[in-house]
């Protein structure tokens, strides 16, 4: 009797217990990442934004509220302009060799290879190979009297270059650093999907004597393109974000040349925030670079869904 | 099983929380007599390695590693090290141009009177003493080298050049900077093969700003625009630049280091610090550099200090090495190895100061040549922004050697560029 009486007052209670369990469970088995998340992007997201809305020195204690001030300097700011001008045309130079180089690689290693192992993961050893030793070693390569490039340059009688003078030069050097980087890690990408295309598209194609540069372009790129609009988008994040190149192709400072001419957005910023400390702009700075990149993205991804559809 | 998973949310968020604080440390003077690992953090050229290990051999508790970065990018990282109070090294070295900026804000730093650093004030000149002190008078830094003037030439280039190779005469060809560009002209003349007059101008327009009474700072105000030194500074720099002088190489990029070795460039202002620089980056070009005056006469560029940061865990410990490695017979030492010029007073009468000669610098007097240079020295007040500043005006000098601009334009800009810093 009184067993029973246990059990039945245990009865609803323990039916509470399971739909926790069932309910509940699944957003316990989450939680760490989102957790993590929280503390590490959320929080510092509108941490900057609050931060963005003051006179932020990371010298004083003192925190001036100044509203959008920091953003209308911004706006006036050649500084920056200059910098996003520079942002864009790194990533331009740098993008569209990279992905073009990429789908010729992967194709070439979609073939019948001997060592295809081999081969395919010497695509991916620039990069792993760290950014910063990347940057030095191109840094020197660039370089006005010992560089190789202009050693090889001058074997055709080109004058020397002095690549981190001139804006073109320099971007171009830049550039290259990225693309070096890059091309394999795409390449590989690109392989995967590769994969995935029916060999008997090809057989019959080699049958009707298409070339083969003829099946990259009819069949490959065709089959492949939602992983080539997954590249696109991604590297045009990253491309926004470019640091360590044009900071250590500079050589000295942070200012990406004696005029700014190859200091990107992200270059910018960290000279704002941890040349002068003045974290109140460089968090506005941030944010407005946040905003382009949403954007630049939202336009790569209608330009892509328009040429899904049709 | 239910109950573990409740559990790894608050570990992690017990961890963030830990991570977060994890720097106040408190107290942090425990065991100073067990093993003690200290952390000292420099730039450029120190000369301290054989040091370190002597000391280890005295202290076999303390156990010393090493920091060395761009002088630059130092003072950077300290800067936020302090700000979010970890990451300093156990001591911190400080450059002339930046250590205002720190000064400013001595709650960062251990006082090192409270240690006893009064007792030894007597080995520095009484300005290289201030300049480590912060405005209510607490004393953050211990004086390591000065920087005094002098002018490195390439005797071998300048025989090729048909200029003279002996070191009174050459001082001779250069009262003034300007005596100094037309005896560069006369270099360039004579085209020797691979070669130009001067590095390019970061070291030259520093060693003018040097020598001026009021350099970037007038007390609490920035004078770029107004200070005729500076503009002076300039203009020299850029004239030298037009006229062809320059080997363009970018001053502490790998084209200068070369530069020593190679011999690209036959003069570079030295203060006494750049000797030690040369000697590193030029190891088999011993006997073909020598040393005269600076055009213009005297001037000070750089000296350091070294500092104790408070969120240290060793600071006591790290004062007392600090006051090691500063004690006269330390710096005795370095410099008659690397050449870094001693601000301790003591030693200038010092026959071991007095009468050095650098073999590698062709047997130069350079105790004498120094010695000089910094006891009648006056010292330039930097401001907080010193060092951002320069780099700005470095840029527009740049800008004309890289024929971007006329050196009208540049400076121009140069006046917008600092504004912006302000």
């Amino acid at each position: 009797m009184t067993q029973l009486a246990t059990e039945e007052r245990a009865g609803p209670r323990r039916g509470l217990l399971h739909r926790l369990d069932v309910k509940g469970s699944p957003y316990l088995y989450i939680a760490p990442f989102f957790i993590l998340f929280l503390g590490f992007g959320v929080f510092p997201l509108i941490f900057t934004a609050w931060v963005s809305l003051h006179e932020w020195s990371l010298l004083s204690e003192e925190h001036t509220w100044i509203g959008f001030g920091n953003y209308t300097k911004l706006f006036d700011d050649p500084a920056f302009w200059n910098a996003l001008w520079n942002t864009v045309s790194i990533w331009v130079i740098s993008t569209v060799p990279q992905l073009v180089l990429a789908l010729v690689l992967a194709h070439i290693l979609n073939q019948r290879l001997r060592g295809q192992t081999f081969w395919r993961m010497s695509a991916l050893i620039p990069n792993i190979t760290s950014v910063a030793a990347v940057a030095i070693i191109f840094s020197q390569l660039f370089g006005r009297d010992y560089g190789l490039f202009n050693w090889v340059l001058g074997l055709f009688g080109i004058d020397k270059i002095d690549w981190t003078a001139n804006t073109w030069s320099s971007h171009v050097a830049v550039s290259t650093m990225i693309i070096w980087r890059w091309t394999g890690y795409n390449a590989l990408i690109y392989l995967a999907a590769m994969q995935a295309v029916p060999k008997e598209l090809y057989d019959s194609a080699s049958l009707d004597g298409a070339s083969s540069f003829q099946q990259l372009r009819k069949i490959t790129v065709p089959a492949i393109r939602p992983t080539i609009i997954f590249t696109v988008i991604i590297s045009t994040i990253g491309g926004m974000q470019v640091l360590a190149e044009p900071l250590l192709f500079g050589g000295n400072g942070l200012t990406g040349g004696s005029d700014r001419q190859f200091q990107t957005l992200a270059l910018y910023l960290y000279e704002v925030a941890f040349g002068r400390f003045d974290f109140g702009y460089a968090s506005a700075s941030s944010w407005v670079m946040f905003l382009i990149i949403v954007i630049v993205a939202a336009i790569n991804f209608g330009i892509i869904s328009r040429l899904r559809r049709s | 099983m239910r109950r573990f998973t409740a559990v790894v949310p608050i570990a992690i968020a017990a961890m963030l929380a830990t991570a977060a604080c994890g720097s106040d440390d408190g107290d942090n003077q425990a065991a100073d007599d067990g093993p003690v690992s200290l952390t000292v953090a420099t730039f450029g050229e120190f000369g301290y390695k054989e040091l370190y290990d002597e000391y280890m051999k005295l202290h076999p508790n303390v156990k010393i590693t090493e920091r060395i970065t761009k002088t630059e990018d130092h003072h950077k990282n300290l800067a936020a090290h302090l700000a979010t109070n970890t990451g300093a090294a156990d001591i911190e070295a400080l450059e002339e141009g930046w250590i205002g900026q720190f000064t400013a804000q001595p709650s960062k730093f251990v006082d090192l009177t409270e240690y006893g650093a009064n007792d030894i004030k007597a080995q520095w000149p009484e300005w290289k003493w201030n300049v480590g002190a912060s405005k209510d008078g607490k004393v953050i830094g211990l004086g390591t080298d000065a920087g005094g003037m002098a002018m490195c030439y390439r005797s071998d280039l300048f025989k090729k050049a048909g200029l003279p190779t002996d070191r009174a005469e050459v001082s001779k060809l250069w009262p003034t900077w300007e005596q100094y560009i037309e005896t560069g002209k006369k270099f360039e003349a004579a085209k020797v093969a691979g070669a130009h007059f001067f590095d390019g101008p970061t070291v030259m327009y520093r060693s003018i700003l040097g020598q001026a009474p009021v350099g970037l700072y007038d007390g609490d105000n920035v004078v770029v625009d107004s200070n005729p030194d500076v503009k002076k500074a300039f203009d020299l720099s850029a004239q030298a630049v037009t006229s062809g002088l320059s080997a363009r190489a970018e001053a502490w990029t790998p084209a200068w280091n070369a530069g020593f070795a190679k011999g690209t460039f036959a003069t570079l202002a030295c203060p006494s610090w750049m000797m030690a620089y040369i000697q590193t980056q030029a190891k088999d070009a011993s006997g073909k550099w020598d040393i005269a005056d600076v055009p213009g006469g005297g001037g000070n560029w750089g000296g350091s200090w070294l500092t104790v940061p408070k969120q240290g865990k060793h600071t006591k410990a790290a004062y007392e090495l600090a006051k090691w490695l500063t004690a006269p017979e330390q710096e005795v030492k370095v410099f008659q190895k690397y050449g870094n010029f001693p601000s301790t007073l003591t030693l200038y009468e010092d026959p071991a100061i007095k009468d050095f000669v650098n073999p590698y610098f062709n047997n130069a007097p350079v105790g004498q040549i120094f010695s000089k240079s910094v006891t009648t020295m006056k010292p330039q007040y930097l401001g907080p922004k010193a060092g951002d500043i320069n780099t700005q005006i470095i840029n527009g000098l740049t800008r004309i050697e890289q024929g971007k601009q006329t050196p009208d334009q540049s400076w121009q800009q140069v006046l917008t560029d600092v504004k912006a810093l302000l």
